[in-house]
């Protein structure tokens, strides 16, 4: 039995992960990541567009703070969110960014005098001003009342993982790419660490630490099209789950970013509409100011991706071979500033679609993005349910998105999140004693040992692929952007036949070394309990709330539904335990109107017993 | 009609007793739009699960997959079947260790990589977290970040002749690296600190600036200018240096 020990085991190298191994390895601690692709290949480097931060440099970012930041994140969460957790993000985010410069991103930068904007398909001037030249600048992304999303060029992600590797690196930190985690190693109270298995030779491996971090990312691919890379199958919110103690927070809260390509699903970047591109019908119309007269392109995500789905049920779409679709324009932004400004938009339409976006159009549609729900933590990243369990990143649900997650809100969170996640670490392993029983270690191998030994040997007849990809079309079909009772129950009953199934895989090649189809089995059964938590807390929360749209509960209900679902999943159950918490503790923001998105609202403190109000 | 193509696949488990490195032949139906990255997904979810290759965005944006696709080492997630005769031959990146079949460990590679060049902002100045950002001009930001889009894909070694004969040879993209870091006035080490890195036939003296890696990369990066630059810059450093070593002995 190999055993690896260490401080801290950071199960995820991405941003988050990374961000707080840096903390930790600083304050003098081993830190060891696990990450199943070379950590800079890590799904953060594909974010394009930018990340959120007060600065208020720009000039249409003045007089920009904290505050502003902290009241458009909650608007954007549609009152999901905890304000503590949202507030304390906002305030730490102009650091983190200021960091970040520190540590070597190049982000763009101020200008100072005249230059050209675009909104909504019309030219504006603007003029920067000279105090401010060289500062940190930004650009304008949906739901928010100042421009705020820093970036660099549209390779954001990118540049922000490369450094944080880079210093992540220079700490010592450890990398073992190409490493699983299959399973938590705990006790009932504590976790002590995971079992792993090698990527490159297939063997299983132990880590044991005196603390374990969750920061695996988001489970988009769960879903059939998704902007996720394919690995964001939600491994690390599995093993959490299975342990049955530690609950999944909002997983219903699913996020549909407005542009992802057709065909291919990849996504162009918020960007794009930030910097004055519009979404057109199949009469080249620009329909979206007809329903959001004031924000049109750039209301939140949820909102954008609802009208685009309303519209298209009212014939506008754009019929395709992959399905109907829309377009987004960003012709008019002129080719200087999307070779250089937008890039990576430009390579993914010329390689993936065969189109210059430079003069045409670009296929578009709502499509799975971003996940809100995940591993529920307190505000300092402590797990429910197990003692030294920490989460992070887009695997958690902190919980800053609620039921929306703003454009740029999510690269904040992963470096600000593990910088106050990383520094309770730091005191948490100060204090921290474990004795490792290595008898619970020994059963743990085993356990999976033989999970891995039916998958190969076993008598089970069940093809993972097949499997994977019913359950992808049954939320595709049923748990999408808008939602009702009849669609859910039915991808509830059919996925808890499809769990069935999941447990009955037998594998079609020898499993041998670095086999993936061995992975995908070994977690086919989790994704689809992760499949059921969304499912079924959708079933179960009778309003709609940000991304969350039930046709048949049209109301925003503060009164009932103001709550956070806690999806609890016991080790023999076919259904998830639904518990429920107030959203947030602290209100500094009542809940109100979004100013934008028309929901309608049944207010927290309507009577009690009276009927919801009239449709 | 559509074409059926015929799919070459280099193939070769380690870590089966019973493998051995050889070629195997697949056929697959072509459809319109057709790319590698779906391709090679359909072969191993239809016809064989044992196949091993590596995607992660499926957008060349981050790396994973690079292969060799009829001799040439390029992103596969973006490379389309349209493009090709109806024979289509997939062999792992030459200069990285075989992990199995088209897949290969360049995550080591590249941190060793990284390891050596030190490739972090070396300054002695702490992080005030009271403080402004220190100002930088936009065109400058620009500049650093056109060299940080390099994707450590790994073509550019696969494509070297001098990385494919010598294993320690840096190679463009680590060369690259030093460039950015020279370019960024955040990294406060000197000339000479940066010529103990690549001053060396492992370095930038080993590079015969044949250019096979800037016409290989995918990123386009602008391989050769810095290439150019840095052989211009490290040639004045070490006659320098020898002219100093003269005079002390
Ligand atoms: C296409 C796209 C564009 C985006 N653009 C933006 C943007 O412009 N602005 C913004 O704010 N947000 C954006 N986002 C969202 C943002 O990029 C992500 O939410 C964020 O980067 C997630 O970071 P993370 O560190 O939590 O996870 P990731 O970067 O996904 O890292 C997860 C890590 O966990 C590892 N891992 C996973 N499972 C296991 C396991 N079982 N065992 C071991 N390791 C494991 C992975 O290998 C990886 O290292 C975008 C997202 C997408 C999909
Ligand atoms: S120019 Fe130098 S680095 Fe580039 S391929 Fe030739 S030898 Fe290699
Ligand atoms: S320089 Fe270009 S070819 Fe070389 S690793 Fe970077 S992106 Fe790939
Ligand atoms: S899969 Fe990321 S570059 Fe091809």
């Amino acid at each position: 039995m190999e055993i690896i020990y260490s401080d801290l085991l950071c199960i995820g190298a991405g941003l988050a992960g990374e961000r707080v191994a840096i903390e930790v390895a600083q304050n003098g601690f081993k830190v060891v990541c696990l990450s199943l692709v070379p950590a800079r290949r890590s799904h953060s480097s594909a974010a394009q567009g930018g990340m959120q931060a007060a600065l208020g440099n720009c000039i249409k970012g003045e007089g920009d703070n904290p505050d502003i930041h902290f009241e458009d994140t909650v608007k954007g969460s549609d009152w999901g969110c905890d304000q503590e957790v949202a507030k304390l993000f906002a305030h730490t985010a102009p650091i983190a960014i200021r960091q970040l410069a520190y540590w070597g991103v190049p982000w763009n930068r101020v200008v100072s005098g005249r230059s050209f904007y675009y909104k909504g398909g019309k030219r504006f001037e603007k003029i920067e001003r000279i105090e401010k030249h060289g500062l940190i600048t930004a650009r304008d992304f949906g739901g928010t009342a100042k421009w705020r999303a820093c970036y660099c060029s549209d390779g954001t992600g990118h540049s922000l993982l490369y450094t944080i590797d880079s210093v992540a690196i220079s700490k010592g930190v450890l990398v073992h790419d190409r490493s699983e985690a299959i399973s938590l190693i705990q006790d009932g109270e504590n976790c002590l660490g995971a079992v792993v298995r090698c990527l490159r030779t297939g063997k299983l491996r132990v880590y044991l630490a005196k603390a374990t971090l969750i920061a695996t990312g988001g489970f988009g691919r769960i879903y059939r099209a998704s902007t996720n890379a394919i690995i964001n199958e939600g491994g690390g919110l599995i093993i959490a789950l299975e342990t049955g103690l530690v609950p999944l927070g909002n997983m219903e809260a699913v996020q549909f970013h407005p542009t992802g390509i057709v065909p291919g699903d990849i996504l162009v970047t918020e960007g794009c509409r930030g910097d004055g591109g519009v979404l057109l019908d199949i009469n080249k119309y620009r329909f979206m100011p007809d329903y959001e007269p004031e924000k049109a392109e750039l209301a939140s995500r949820d909102v954008v991706a609802r009208r685009m789905v309303e519209h298209m049920r009212k014939g506008f779409g754009v019929k395709s071979p992959y399905g109907e679709h829309l377009w987004l324009d960003i012709r008019h932004l002129g080719k200087e500033h999307i070779t250089t400004k937008l890039r990576e938009v430009y390579d993914i339409c010329l390689n993936f679609l065969g189109i210059n976006p430079v003069e045409e159009l670009i296929p578009v549609r709502p499509t799975q993005h971003y996940s809100m729900g995940g591993i529920k933590t307190n505000v300092y990243g402590e797990a429910y349910g197990l003692k030294g369990l920490f989460a992070a990143g887009e695997a958690a649900c902190w919980d800053m998105h609620g039921f929306n997650r703003l454009g740029g809100n999510s690269l904040a969170e992963t470096i600000v999140a593990g910088m106050i996640v990383g520094k309770r670490i730091v005191e948490f392993l100060q204090e921290r004693e474990v004795n490792f029983s290595l008898k619970l270690v020994e059963l743990e191998l085993k356990k999976q040992q033989e999970k891995i030994n039916k998958l190969i040997f076993g008598k089970g007849r069940e093809n993972v692929y097949k499997v994977r990809n019913a359950m992808q079309d049954i939320l595709m079909d049923y748990v999408g952007i808008f939602r009702n009772e009849k669609d859910l129950q039915l991808a509830v009953d059919n996925l808890q036949e499809l769990l069935e199934r999941s447990k009955q895989i037998k594998l079609r090649s020898n499993g041998l070394g670095a086999n993936s189809e061995l992975s995908l089995a070994l977690k086919i059964e989790g994704m689809v309990k992760l499949a059921l938590c969304v499912a079924y807390g959708a079933l179960q929360r009778k309003e709609s709330r940000g991304a969350h749209t039930r046709e048949d509960y049209p109301y925003r209900n503060d009164r009932d539904w103001w709550v956070r679902t806690l999806a609890y999943f016991k080790e023999k159950d076919s259904l998830p335990t639904l518990e429920y918490e107030p959203a947030t503790k602290k209100i500094f923001l009542p809940p109100g109107k979004r100013g934008y998105g028309g929901t309608k609202i049944v207010p927290y403190d309507y009577p009690k017993d009276a009927p919801l109000p009239e449709l | 009609m559509s074409r059926i193509l015929e799919i070459n696949i280099f193939r070769y488990n380690p870590e089966d007793p019973a493998s051995v490195p050889r070629m195997q032949t697949y056929y697959l139906e072509e459809t319109p739009n057709l790319n590698l990255f779906i391709a090679l997904n359909r072969l191993k979810e239809e016809q064989d699960p044992s196949l091993m290759f590596d995607f992660c965005c499926r957008a060349a944006i981050c790396g994973a997959c690079a292969m060799v696709i009829n001799g040439k080492p390029q992103l596969a997630c973006k490379t389309k079947t349209k493009d090709f005769p109806n024979q289509i031959n997939l062999m792992p990146l030459p200069g990285f260790k075989l992990i199995g079949d088209l897949c290969v460990d360049t995550g080591s590679w590249f941190r060793i990589m990284n390891e050596k060049l030190e490739a972090w902002v070396h300054t002695n100045k702490e992080f005030d977290p009271e403080a402004e950002e220190e100002r930088m001009e936009n065109s400058l930001a620009e500049q650093i970040y056109e060299l940080d889009r390099c994707i450590e894909c790994g073509c550019c070694i696969a494509a070297c002749a001098t990385a494919q004969m010598r294993s320690g040879f840096l190679g463009a993209v680590a060369l690259n690296r030093i460039a950015r870091f020279i370019l960024d006035p955040r990294d406060k080490r000197s000339e000479q600190q940066y010529f103990e890195i690549i001053g060396t036939d492992q370095g930038i003296f080993g590079c015969m600036g044949l250019l096979a890696c800037e016409d290989i990369c995918p990123k386009n990066i602008p391989l050769q200018d810095q290439l150019g630059y840095l052989r211009k810059k490290m040639g004045v450093l070490a006659v320098k240096n020898y002219l100093f070593w003269k005079k002390r002995s």
